[in-house]
């Protein structure tokens, strides 16, 4: 796989991932597309510039980790492993269908280069911090990232996870929030609000980043601080939009859960061309 | 031997719309009753109680475990609390409360758990619940409940609201088989005989019944009476029933929608080794988690069909001395 810092070329990338995941949704009839394109900046930025890893040598012990704590939005995860050279781009459209490896959660007994299986939220963080103090036992310098939804910090074992991460000193796990403002019922603030945000996770212990989730620069400069960090573990609140590239989806809680019918699949298509 | 009912199973609502509708009488009737759900209200049909009731229905948000103990506080302080979620969550994220607040205290908690089982499809094991029959079963003074279809769901969520103590039902995401009249009585602990027969007794729960009495009509083509027995009630069981069917019939088939380890099967299993032995055989998931799949394909794919009933009767049919 050919990595790159360079905005334009990432941002072209970014956008190829946000096709494909809507083509592999509509093509399920089923899956999560809001969360997959809130976080395609993310996750395009980790794997094609910041991850320390080798697609060729997906089990290098010293690899950083990947951690999608946020299952349901394994679409845009695929796309860009895909991409990236870890599984075939040619199954991407069997996604949720019987024998495939594109699982409708995040499965390692089907895809094996993933790091976890998750589909039950709440319990990335609490892994990727393993993950991270096993690197340290090590002396390795692998680093974990944990990308959590927004609803997903509203289950008590995240904010375990944060204070033992915090405690025990572990600079080398990120967690990246994906603040796009909406769950499953609704608005995060009308069913379980989360502010005030950044001082939960700095009150916790954490050293806190707040950058615009879309935003590819300010993401790799928010990933490049947060390896500098000494002591203490980063968290990357990224403000995001649910739906991100799509205006009939963006902001849309409708389409946290539904597939995009054919005709939306079109427009959408058009409109990320 | 009296003529067999003739079923026409013709598809009915999800158990768990069933439940929803249920809850929204219940909440119209005594004013006693709260809801709560941990971000799913639409998928576990929460939401229209918590439409007419926004003062009675809290959202917990996506933190099952404080669901499952607000809801064991509120029953301990009077009210008569219907946590629901999918069955995977609110079992295995709040085990610990289900045990602690509810179960060893004997609160007046009602849990209901939706989307059980595999017949979910596409999102696959994260959201499959294949072991909360055997979870719930374990917590001394509970309840647990699992209709197979509209009516008995509406009739059993009724009855749990009057039964004092905690409760589990658990529900389903696909639409049902319709299989009793609306109206119809149940009881908390009494198994209902679907069919009559000689030869073999299909105990089914669930998705389960509609298959079993598909078997049973297979079977009798073939010469074999099969008993069908719905068990609505996990817990208690219906020791008589199974005594029964076991003493008559001689052979008995348990089929769930569930892993066979710890399910309803294994509870059948000691209730016939300690009141009339006879050969079993077990139909449910073998030792696995599923995948995504259509719920129709997984149903195929792991052998909880018609077909695999009838086979298992065949079985234990030839066992028989
Ligand atoms: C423990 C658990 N409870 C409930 C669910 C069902 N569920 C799937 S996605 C979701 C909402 C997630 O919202 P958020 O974390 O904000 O994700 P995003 O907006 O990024 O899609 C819920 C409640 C689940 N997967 N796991
Ligand atoms: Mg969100």
């Amino acid at each position: 796989m050919q990595k790159t810092s360079d905005v334009a070329q990432l941002a072209a990338i970014t956008k190829r991932m946000r096709r494909t995941a809507i083509e592999m949704i509509t093509e399920a009839g089923s899956g999560h597309p809001g969360g997959s394109l809130s976080a395609a900046e993310i996750v395009t930025t980790l794997f094609f510039d910041v991850l320390r890893h080798d697609p060729e040598n997906p089990q290098w012990p010293d690899r950083d980790r990947f951690i999608l704590s946020k299952g349901h939005c394994c679409p845009i995860l695929y796309a860009v492993m895909a991409e990236c050279g870890y599984c075939p781009k040619d199954q991407l459209m069997t996604l949720r269908k019987l024998g495939s490896i594109y699982q409708g959660h995040p499965d390692v007994r089907f895809l094996p280069a993933l790091e976890a299986s998750t589909g039950s939220l709440g319990l990335g963080l609490s892994l990727g911090l393993g993950m991270s103090l096993a690197a340290k036992m090590n002396g390795g310098k692998a680093r974990s990232y944990v990308v959590l939804g927004d609803g997903e910090i509203q289950e008590g074992q995240i904010w375990e996870a944060a204070m033992a991460a915090a405690f025990l000193r572990v600079d080398n796990l990120v967690a990246i929030v994906d603040y796009n403002q909406i769950q499953l019922d609704g608005f995060v603030k009308d069913i379980m609000s989360l502010e005030p945000l950044a001082e939960k996770w700095r009150g916790f212990g954490w050293h806190v980043i707040e950058a615009y989730g879309h935003d590819i620069a300010a993401l790799q400069s928010a990933f490049g601080e947060a390896s500098s960090e000494k002591g203490r573990p980063t968290c990357i609140i990224a403000h995001t939009i649910k739906g991100k590239g799509v205006s009939f989806m963006e902001n849309n809680p409708k389409f946290h859960g539904s597939a995009p019918t054919r005709e939306e699949c079109a427009k959408a298509l058009q409109e990320l061309a | 031997m009296p003529a067999k009912t003739k079923y026409e199973l013709p598809l009915g609502a999800a158990t768990r719309e069933a439940f929803g509708k249920a809850l929204v009488d219940l909440g119209r009737t005594n004013p006693d009753v709260v809801a709560l759900d941990a971000d799913l209200s639409k998928s576990t049909y929460t939401a229209g109680f918590a439409k007419e009731f926004p003062s009675r229905f809290i959202e917990c948000g996506i933190a099952e475990s404080n669901m499952i103990a607000i809801g064991a506080g509120l029953a301990s302080a009077g009210k008569i609390p219907f946590a629901a979620s999918f069955s995977v969550f609110a079992l295995n994220k709040g085990f610990e409360q289900l045990r602690v607040t509810a179960a060893y205290p004997n609160v007046n908690l009602k849990v209901v758990g939706t989307h059980s089982g595999i017949s979910i499809g596409e999102d696959g094991p994260s959201q499959m619940s294949v072991e909360d029959l055997s979870l719930a079963c374990s917590l001394p003074g509970f309840t647990v409940l699992s209709p197979a279809d509209e009516t008995s769901m509406i009739e059993l969520v009724k009855l749990s609201a009057a039964h004092v103590g905690p409760v589990f039902i658990r529900a389903g995401r696909p639409k049902a088989a319709r299989i009793y009249q609306a109206g119809r009585q149940f009881k908390i602990g009494q198994a209902i005989e679907l069919l009559e027969g000689s030869d073999v007794t299909l105990i089914a729960t669930g998705l389960l019944v509609a298959e079993s009495i598909r078997a049973a009509e297979a079977l009798e083509a073939e010469g074999i009476s099969a008993r069908v027995i719905d068990f609505h009630t996990i817990k208690p069981l219906d020791r008589e029933a199974i005594a029964r069917a076991a003493r008559e019939t001689g052979a008995i088939v348990v089929a769930e929608e569930h892993l066979a380890d710890g399910g309803l099967g294994v509870r059948i299993a000691q209730v016939v080794a300690e009141t009339h032995p006879a050969p079993m055989e077990f139909v449910g998931i073998q030792n696995t988690y599923a995948e995504s799949a259509t719920p129709e394909q997984l149903l195929d794919k792991y052998g909880l069909l018609a077909r695999d009933v009838a086979a298992a009767a065949r079985r234990v049919v030839k066992r028989k001395r």
